[in-house]
């Protein structure tokens, strides 16, 4: 049984394709990444997977179960994504802002107990920034803030994590070591992982499978090893891509 | 995590306070023991009535009407993630004023006026929600718009009644325009809608917590975003609505009650639904107080007092810098 998956999925935005009859099964423990130009999709692909958006054709089953039968709560507690844009118009601080990760598991009238905020400081330890919670989101840097919206979607803690370029504004170290987290974090415990990428190295590195998005509907999905050539590459970014050995790694660098 | 219960504790004694301001302060002093006297043991004496006829039903309204207000400006901020918007910022106001001045014009007094503000509000947030939710969608912006323009609309309305009404009814026009709790008669049907939007308030203030991050940050955490807006303005509207049968137009309470509490303790609206109703109440109880004792025995319109005050102490908690964590 598949975690998610989807059957005969058409998304098209403002007149433009994004994905056509999208038959893919993303299973426990897969690392998927999903490549492509600017603006050809992969937010909207990305949002329709959690039911963000509800204008497509087609079927999207979380454990055989049709999204759309669910209860927004179910989903939530099922599939979490880190968003590329929050607003903060109100004074709010890092570890209120990252406690509302648990809000899908809290009853109306429930206030968080000692679990859920030991959930919310474990995630900004794994984010580095247990220094900073009491400090405003507004007084964050532009890298700190995606480190908060990260940290939320650990204290969330779903079955399926869907980040959409999780490394956009992060320093290099940042990068690394959170990538490493969430991809560790989902092999050991079984968790699907699905992220948006714009670093072919880093997808390379880090992802099982890749979902490629070429422009006009088409797709390239499957495993890593079976798709990643610089033939795909080049059709996907619309840009001659070089292949370089270093040892046992191939690097694929843009011309 | 701030702890609410000492904080909320405080704010029950300050509301107690204005309360006993409100009843002590007048023409007529009275004493603290005189009030005790005539709540415990009452008898039949003018401190009786003073207190019971005159300050209480007064002081009822007041209290009730500010906790509506902040209420009401602490839901449209979330709803329209805008710290700028307050429970006017829709119109619903301003179309109760149309529909209570243009009765007033007309020489009606009284019930009429407040029945004909209801009326007037409610025509408003029927124009206003139709109008934008017409394509489906309910971003805070298009809403924001439509109900500004809305109130600008009234807003002419209003000045032509004003401009084409005699001189007679145009004082009390004026005032009603201004905020004035004067000669009405309390009804116990707001503090039910007080106290029912407060409690239906909080049983949905996590859900606020997180509508206020964007709607697409609220549905991935589980809120059904559409629904929560719909309601939220609703209820916004009728608290609005009933606060100005009381009232008229008073400004500044359901702006400044929310953000100066966001400024003391934060964003949890767990914590600020019960907190602005009482610190609104209890200044708009203050300010009506001073209103009608200040330049006695002329009384001022109460919305002129609560711009008089909050501004100015608006303004210090803004630049204070003020640190939180010395509350905990």
């Amino acid at each position: 049984m598949s975690l998610l998956s989807t059957h005969n999925l058409d998304i098209s935005i403002s007149g433009k394709l994004v994905c056509q009859s999208l038959d893919t099964n993303f299973n426990s423990g897969e690392i998927w990444g999903v490549l492509g130009c600017n603006g050809v999709g992969k937010t909207t692909l990305l949002h329709t997977l959690c039911n963000l958006r509800d204008r497509y054709s087609g079927d999207i089953f979380i454990k055989e179960k049709n999204i759309i039968q669910m209860k927004r709560k179910e989903i939530a507690q099922t599939i979490g994504i880190q968003l590329q844009h929050t607003e903060d118009p109100f004074p709010t601080t890092v570890l209120e802002t990252v406690i509302t990760g648990r809000h899908p598991y809290i009853s109306n009238w429930q206030w968080e107990d000692e679990n859920d905020l030991k959930k919310a400081t474990d995630s900004l330890n794994t984010v580095d920034l247990s220094n900073l919670s009491d400090r405003f989101i507004s007084q964050l840097s532009g890298g700190e803030r995606q480190r908060v919206s990260l940290a939320t979607l650990i204290t969330q803690d779903p079955e399926i994590f869907i980040l959409d370029e999780p490394n956009s504004h992060l320093d290099l170290s940042h990068q690394i070591n959170l990538l490493n987290h969430f991809t560790n974090y989902s092999k050991q415990n079984n968790r699907l992982l699905i992220m948006s990428l714009h670093d072919i190295n880093l997808a390379s590195r880090f992802c099982t499978h890749l979902l490629m998005l070429t422009g006009e509907g088409h797709f390239i999905s499957g495993q890593l090893n079976d798709i990643l050539n610089v033939d795909n590459l080049t059709e996907t970014f619309k840009h001659p891509i070089i292949e370089v050995k270093n040892k046992d790694n191939k690097l694929f660098i843009p011309l | 995590m701030l702890k609410p219960a000492p904080f909320i504790s405080a704010l029950l004694i300050f509301s107690g306070l204005s309360f006993l301001i409100a009843f002590s302060v007048g023409s007529y002093q009275l004493s603290v023991s005189q009030i005790w006297d005539s709540i415990f043991y009452p008898t039949d004496n003018i401190v009786r009535t003073i207190i019971w006829d005159l300050r209480a039903p007064r002081a009822y309204i007041a209290f009730v009407t500010g906790g509506l207000l902040s209420l009401a400006g602490l839901i449209m901020q979330v709803l329209l993630r805008n710290p700028l918007a307050d429970p006017y910022i829709l119109g619903v106001s301003s179309g109760a004023s149309v529909a209570a001045l243009s009765a007033m014009a007309l020489g009606f007094s009284g019930a009429w006026i407040s029945s004909s503000a209801f009326f007037g509000a409610f025509i408003s947030i029927l124009l206003v929600f139709g109008l934008s939710h017409r394509q489906g969608s309910w971003n805070p912006s298009r809403l924001l718009l439509t109900g500004v323009v809305i109130a600008a609309g009234w807003g002419a309305m209003i000045n032509f009644i004003l401009s084409i009404s005699p001189d007679k009814p145009l004082r009390g026009m004026l005032f009603w325009l201004m905020g004035d709790i004067n000669n009405i008669t309390p009804d116990p049907v707001s503090f039910v809608v007080l106290i029912i939007g407060t409690i239906i308030t909080l049983s949905i203030a996590r859900h606020l917590n997180i509508l206020s991050r964007g709607d697409l940050q609220a549905t991935a955490l589980g809120v059904s975003v559409k629904p929560l807006r719909i309601s939220l303005f609703i209820l916004a509207s009728c608290l609005t609505a009933f606060a100005v049968i009381q009232a008229g137009s008073v400004g500044f309470i359901g702006l400044i009650v929310p953000h100066m509490l966001r400024l003391l303790i934060g964003s949890d609206h767990r914590i600020l639904i019960p907190t602005s109703v009482l610190l609104g109440g209890s200044l708009l109880l203050i300010s009506d107080t001073i209103a009608r004792t200040i330049i006695a025995p002329q009384q001022l319109p109460v919305g002129v007092i609560t711009a008089f005050i909050g501004v100015p102490f608006f303004l210090y908690l803004l630049n204070k810098n003020f640190d939180r964590n010395a509350l905990k």
